[in-house]
């Protein structure tokens, strides 16, 4: 009799069973989502484009399993989380970016941003926005040396040395501050048949990573929808319905607005405090680039808004009511 | 109908058994019959060690106002009166019986007499009758609210919305008659306006069936049969009163203060069957399945069966079992071992060897919350296990309050959707008792 049962069964508490969706899952599909980005910075800038993004990859991975090695923390690389903030540094970088300048970045994203906060999920601005800041900060003429596109309008004339180009906003800014000064038109820049970061040249091919990610329910679409809609009612302004296109697909409000904005760790949980956020994300990013000294102001603003949203989160979280109202013919 | 709906979650069904008719489970040699199957005060042992009994006979019985009698399921000789760790971490007693297997009835099994509410309520706890659906709450109290003059509606709970079981499925098409005869007869003698059976959408050929049933009696104006969205949890007491009537209902209260009497669809078809036999309840059809299972089946189980010979009936484990629970993956219990005697409120059995199954069944250890929020949007009651569980590593039994956490149903949503692996619903429960420990300071 002794054996006719079984006695050494696992007991733990229920749930038993769980959804197939786990960490690793969604960090490998918001990579997925970032391909065509990637290839459309790859066709425009050539192989190094990929050279680096690789690199940084690389890094990143490295630094983080470097550091639990060390720490003797429990190995977390396998979540994919380091490979996706590095995908995203090298995305948000012009692709002639040093090597070593990259690696830096990569650092300050992994130990200092993420892993000294306490790893995964701890940290509380975005890893990648704070590493572009910081490089953009510490390497200011790497960063803004912005490599000719494989299409570019950019003549000679303009361009004698026919190495560097400029982005829409670099021109927007160095100009007289009107679209005139802008040499690329709005189509460009929703191809991508323009100068900038690798990643963030072709709007449509990050709208269609970006739906990819809402269709998978992997991001909800208030950030991305509230963020880009602010840069177009505030461009709409600025400079009509031209201006309003210019600001959307110029620049990193769209890699910013779907795939740096809606990270998880550092945005607000709650609907209306992703609307906040989101709002919050394009007044700044619109301020910046009108009236700052800066051409650019996305990776400002998402930073300035992480840094916000246990503030955001704490506002909502106190207006949130638990427990539905009874519905219509319901409770007399 | 441009109702709104409580949020949940979309479980994968895994429902393998619904095309399985069911079949009866050869009397085994021994049962193990626990004298505490509903909750409230235990029974106390009728018979004692050689003592013949028969089917339906009973052996177990107290004064204790919530409580249920419980009858033999086989007739044979009483081996012993013997205690038993049980799935809680308690100690229970068990009658354990060796079958003679002639199942011969007992003389006191004849169909009761009922000509009053008085009588009828009688008769509901005669039969042994507990909820079972899950809470084993003793039927004839839930019969018997206090302001019964105030409650006009019934609700059926036919969501079976856990994955894997058919058991209420297969009752659906194989007895639809005794679901009716019970809505009757509860109905008639509580005094009800309405009945609705809420049934998942992923459930046609039972829906069909049940309507073709009412329709045959001519009870359409009466009852009704409520399609509801094939999402987790719509078995749950207070989401289906919500997506039935409307009506919220909040942690603590009972269905009758709103108005309304819940039963679990094969606790009203067994009542059926009772007031026509008169044969206690002492057999359940249940849901064998899993990985670990040769031939998952629906099979009619004598209560007090062991675990381990009812997965033999279902031919045996092909693999190594791993984990066994008592009910759905969502809320069933992991058991310690298959010595564990089939009880009232078993609706499955399920076994996994973690074979192939791991990634979705072996749960893993928790990684880093990454503050994904999907835990907040699955919850049917708008709670925040993100928050909840900050505020319980906090030991902040104020902001637990604040965060509503006495309203959680421990339904597991949460910690299913939780891409992190946490143990949200687990956590919940333990902040419950921070929070119920700060107030009873
Ligand atoms: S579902 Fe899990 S990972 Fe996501 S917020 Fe909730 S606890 Fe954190
Ligand atoms: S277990 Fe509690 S907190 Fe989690 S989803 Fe269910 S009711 Fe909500």
């Amino acid at each position: 009799m002794a054996n006719k049962y079984h006695s050494n069964l696992v007991v733990s508490a229920s749930p038993h069973m769980v959804s197939p969706t786990d960490t690793t899952k969604i960090m490998g599909t918001v990579m997925l989502a970032l391909v065509p980005a990637l290839a459309v910075g790859v066709y425009q800038f050539g192989i190094r484009a990929l050279v680096l993004t690789v690199v940084c990859m690389v890094a990143c991975v490295g630094f983080e399993y470097l550091f639990n090695m060390i720490m003797k923390r429990e190995q977390t690389v396998g979540d994919l989380s380091a490979a996706l903030t590095g995908l995203l540094i090298a995305l948000n970088c012009p692709s002639s970016l040093p090597l070593n300048i990259a690696i830096v970045g990569c650092f300050c994203a992994i130990i200092v941003v993420k892993q000294l906060f306490g790893g995964i999920g701890q940290n509380v601005v975005n890893p990648a926005v704070t590493a572009r800041i910081f490089m953009f900060i510490a390497f200011a003429t790497e960063m803004t040396t912005w490599p000719l596109s494989r299409i570019s309008h950019v003549t000679e004339a303009v361009n004698p040395d026919g190495i560097t180009g400029a982005t829409a906003l670099g021109q927007l800014g160095h100009g007289d501050g009107t679209l005139a000064s802008v040499e690329y038109s709005n189509l460009d820049l929703f191809l991508g048949n323009c100068g900038g970061c690798i990643g963030e040249i072709s709007a449509i091919a990050l709208l269609i990573g970006g739906l990819f990610l809402i269709w998978k329910k992997i991001i909800s679409p208030i950030i991305p929808a509230t963020f880009i809609a602010t840069v177009f009612v505030l461009g709409l302004i600025w400079g009509g319905i031209d201006g309003a296109l210019f600001h959307i697909f110029a620049g990193g409000v769209m890699l910013g607005a779907f795939f740096c904005a809606t990270d998880y760790v550092t945005s607000p949980t709650l609907p209306m405090g992703k609307v906040i956020f989101g709002i919050g994300c394009g007044v700044i990013t619109m301020i910046i680039r009108i009236f700052g000294s800066y051409p650019e102001g996305v990776s400002f603003a998402i930073l300035l808004m992480n840094i916000l949203t246990p503030f955001i989160d704490n506002f909502c979280e106190k207006r949130a009511f638990p427990l539905p109202k009874p519905a219509k013919g319901g409770d007399k | 109908m441009g109702q709104k709906h409580l949020n949940s979650v979309h479980v994968d069904h895994f429902k393998n058994t619904a095309a399985c008719a069911t079949e009866v489970m050869p009397i085994p040699e021994t049962v193990c019959i626990s004298m505490s199957q509903h909750i409230g005060a235990p029974c106390k042992p009728l018979v004692k060690k050689g003592d013949a009994v028969k089917v339906g006979q009973l052996i177990g019985d107290t004064d204790a106002f919530v409580s249920a009698p419980i009858h033999s399921s086989v007739s044979g000789t009483v081996k012993e009166i013997k205690t038993m760790r049980n799935i809680m971490g308690g100690n229970d007693q068990m009658v354990v019986i060796e079958t003679d297997g002639k199942q011969e009835v007992s003389e006191d099994v004849k169909p009761p007499v009922v000509d009053s509410f008085e009588d009828f309520i009688k008769a509901v706890r005669a039969s042994g009758l507990v909820g079972l659906g899950g809470a084993s709450f003793p039927t004839h109290i839930k019969l018997n609210p206090r302001n019964a003059d105030e409650c006009h509606d019934l609700i059926v709970n036919a969501a079976e919305c856990e994955p894997f079981i058919t058991s209420d499925h297969r009752l659906m098409l194989e007895n639809a008659d005794s679901i009716l005869d019970g809505m009757e007869a509860i109905m008639k003698w509580i005094d009800l306006d309405h009945g609705y059976l809420g049934v998942e959408s992923n459930k046609p050929d039972a829906i069909e069936n049940l309507n073709k049933e009412i329709a045959a009696r001519g009870l359409s104006d009466k009852i009704k049969v409520h399609v509801l969205r094939s999402t987790y949890p719509q078995g749950a007491e207070r989401v289906m009163i919500y997506e039935v009537l409307g009506k919220t209902m909040k942690a603590g209260e009972l269905p009758a203060q709103h108005g309304v009497i819940l039963s679990n669809v094969t606790t009203i078809a067994f009542l059926g069957q009772y007031l026509k036999t008169g044969r206690p309840l002492t057999t359940k059809r249940v849901t064998i399945d899993g990985s670990a299972v040769a031939n998952p089946k629906n099979i009619i189980v004598p209560i007090g069966a062991h675990i381990a010979d009812v997965i033999e009936a279902c031919g045996g484990y092909k693999a190594e079992p791993r984990k066994i629970l008592m009910g759905g993956p969502m809320m069933g219990r992991a058991i310690y071992s298959d010595e564990q005697p089939i009880v009232k409120n078993n609706n499955a059995i399920l076994a996994f060897a973690f074979e192939g199954d791991a990634k979705r069944f072996d749960i893993k250890e928790e990684t880093g919350c990454i503050k994904c929020g999907r835990c907040v949007s699955a919850c049917p009651f708008k709670l925040m296990p993100v928050s909840i569980a900050a505020a319980y590593d906090a030991k902040d039994a104020a902001k637990l309050d604040a965060l509503q956490v006495m309203q959680c149903m421990q339904c597991g949503s949460c910690s299913y959707i939780c891409p992190a692996r946490r143990p949200l619903a687990f956590i919940n429960q333990m902040a419950k008792g921070v929070v119920k420990e700060a107030q009873s300071k």
